[in-house]
């Protein structure tokens, strides 16, 4: 806007009636508890059960076999993420800017270690003591090489229970059925949440874990929650969801963001910009002619106008 | 000229006050239209808000899925959020749409704004701790976003014991001092006027 | 809680145009939106006689 105008900087001098501030926001309060009520007694909320590691492993136990491969060969998700949780990788950039890799690993996930071999110590399979007796006593590409053949070998039969096992996977099969059976029986799910205290409340592992599998990937895209899917803005069921979010979810689907390898820094960045301009609106020419160019005004104030021939 | 902060502070807070703009019983004539109801419709919507996760906080964080009365509240708390956003975005749009920013109250627009984004914050911490599906689904996905600019190295999603502390106590506190601020320029500077309204000489308030 | 009428845990309905995709309760919310301002803006707010001048 231009210059300030003195009715607008000065404590209103013309005419005023009656209104009862408390009582409308009692009445609102009223009504609004009334329909939020309501809306909740109708159509309830969402509550669908979340995922477990044994219910991954029993319904999906080749994904898993392919997964648990997949980390001791370092080819996943995670094994590959760079930080806050490993030096696999630098990162996601900004331009010139390295925020990813500057921040640092301060949430340390070592996935071949983390999700597999540290909860096989658990498994009273003597096979898979010795098999990862094995596994630690061999040199780095060794165990690469097995790990991967394995996982190609998977690829190919389509199917990790059609793989004929020989010794060219070195003990991954064994290490990898040796953590399906600890998933299967379900005590994969504590073994995960318990590494640092008995009482968890961080789930980093099991859900890295697990969303490095096809399974977990998959329930997302049926229930169309995928970001391309706009799913940001979608709720499991038939149920609103952040709808508040759709301009963070549209930059999603468009260019140049879309087939950007750092979509997300620089989603996150034009995000930050447009935020910027919401919060500094009244400043930005022609944005803030907009309300006398389309004037709603008239509308909202058609009384004062009328009754001041305006 | 006193020295005394007490005397200062009493100054230019308490003294400040005219009781006649923080409760007033009358409004400018112009001040006549739905549209002004839906400020307070949002407040009041934040205030079930409240009450609900003020139940839902007392009866812990995994009492709603094995409780009816508890899901009931937790439908509550959700049907007051939405409503909360939908009510928002019409006073927001009411106030763009007035150029209610007019006057000096552009302190008043800037904290409506942070209202809304601390809220999409607190919002986004409360989807992460439902401890459903939904939940586990948010948190695998929005971590690339934040860990691609480093907010995760400091906000991990998967960390639910984080993201509750964050979502029952931080954020609401600190959306509620900005509610507060927010309300109480809004009082201080008063109703905007019409866009077309008489031009008066002198100024200041 | 059962809910009292309409159970929305069936899966969602999606409008799809081009490249927007919006499900449909999501779409209710932002009718209301709308609604609800044209509504704000078009219904006569009560007023006594005695107001103004």
């Amino acid at each position: 806007m231009s210059k300030e105008r003195n009715v607008d900087l000065a404590k209103w001098s013309g005419p005023k009636r009656p209104y009862d501030l408390i009582k409308e926001l009692v009445i609102a309060l009223v009504v609004v508890t009334l329909l939020i009520g309501a809306c909740a007694a109708i159509f309830s909320s969402p509550d669908e059960r979340a995922v477990t590691l044994q219910q991954w492993s029993q319904t999906a136990p080749s994904d898993f076999v392919a997964t648990t491969t997949g980390e001791l060969a370092g080819t996943t998700i995670s094994a590959a993420y760079g930080p806050p949780y490993n030096n696999a990788a630098e990162g996601l950039k900004l331009g010139p800017l390295k925020l990813q890799k500057w921040s640092g690993v301060t949430i340390p996930v070592n996935p071949s270690s983390d999700f597999v071999l540290t909860p096989l110590k658990s498994s009273i399979d003597p096979d898979v003591a010795t098999a990862r007796a094995t596994w630690l006593s061999a040199s780095t590409d060794q165990q690469t090489k097995w790990a991967q053949d394995y996982a190609a070998a998977i690829e190919t039969a389509g199917d990790a229970s059609k793989v004929t096992v020989d010794a060219t996977f070195g003990p991954v099969p064994v290490l990898a059925n040796g953590l399906l059976h600890l998933a299967q029986e379900g005590s994969l799910d504590g073994l995960l949440t318990t590494e640092v205290t008995p009482l968890p409340g961080d789930f980093t592992m099991p859900m890295l874990f697990l969303a490095d599998g096809g399974y977990f990937d998959e329930l997302g895209a049926t229930k169309h929650l995928h970001g391309d899917q706009w799913g940001m803005m979608n709720e499991t069921g038939s149920y609103p969801g952040q709808s508040w979010l759709w301009m963070f979810s549209f930059l999603y689907q468009i260019e140049p963001f879309k087939s950007s390898e750092n979509a997300d820094s620089e989603i996150f960045a034009m995000l930050m910009l447009l935020t910027l301009g919401f919060v500094f609106m009244p400043k930005l020419p022609f944005i803030n002619r907009l309300p006398r160019l389309i004037p709603f005004h008239r509308l909202i104030w058609r009384r004062y106008y009328r009754d001041n021939n305006l | 000229m006193t020295t005394m902060w007490t005397t200062k502070v009493r100054r230019a807070t308490i003294e400040k006050i005219d009781p006649q703009d923080a409760l007033p019983d009358n409004q400018p004539s112009y001040v006549a239209s739905w549209i002004y109801v839906f400020g307070v419709a949002t407040l009041a919507a934040l205030v079930v808000i409240i009450a609900s996760g003020f139940v839902l906080t007392s009866k812990g964080a995994t009492w709603w899925h094995t409780s009816s009365v508890g899901h009931y509240w937790n439908s509550v708390h959700l049907w007051a959020v939405e409503l909360f956003f939908v009510f928002m975005v019409v006073h927001l749009w009411g106030k763009f749409w007035m150029a209610a920013w007019r006057g000096r109250r552009f302190q008043t627009w800037v904290t409506g704004t942070f209202c809304f984004l601390g809220s999409l914050a607190t919002a986004f911490t409360g989807y992460l701790i439902q401890g459903d599906f939904d939940s586990q689904w948010i948190a695998t996905q929005a971590k690339d976003g934040l860990n691609s600019v480093g907010i995760g190295s400091f906000f991990n999603t998967l960390n639910s014991g984080q993201a509750l502390l964050l979502h029952v106590a931080l954020l609401p506190f600190v959306v509620g001092i900005i509610v507060v601020w927010h309300i109480i320029l809004v009082r201080k500077n008063g109703v905007v006027p019409p866009l077309d309204a008489k031009e008066i000489a002198g100024g200041g308030k | 809680m059962v809910p009292l009428a309409i159970s929305l845990d069936g899966p969602a309905k999606f409008i799809t145009f081009g490249f927007i995709s919006v499900s449909v309760p999501n779409l209710i919310m932002i009718g209301l939106i709308i609604v609800f301002f044209i509504l704000a803006l078009v219904i006569p707010f009560p007023t006594h006689k005695s107001d103004g001048k």
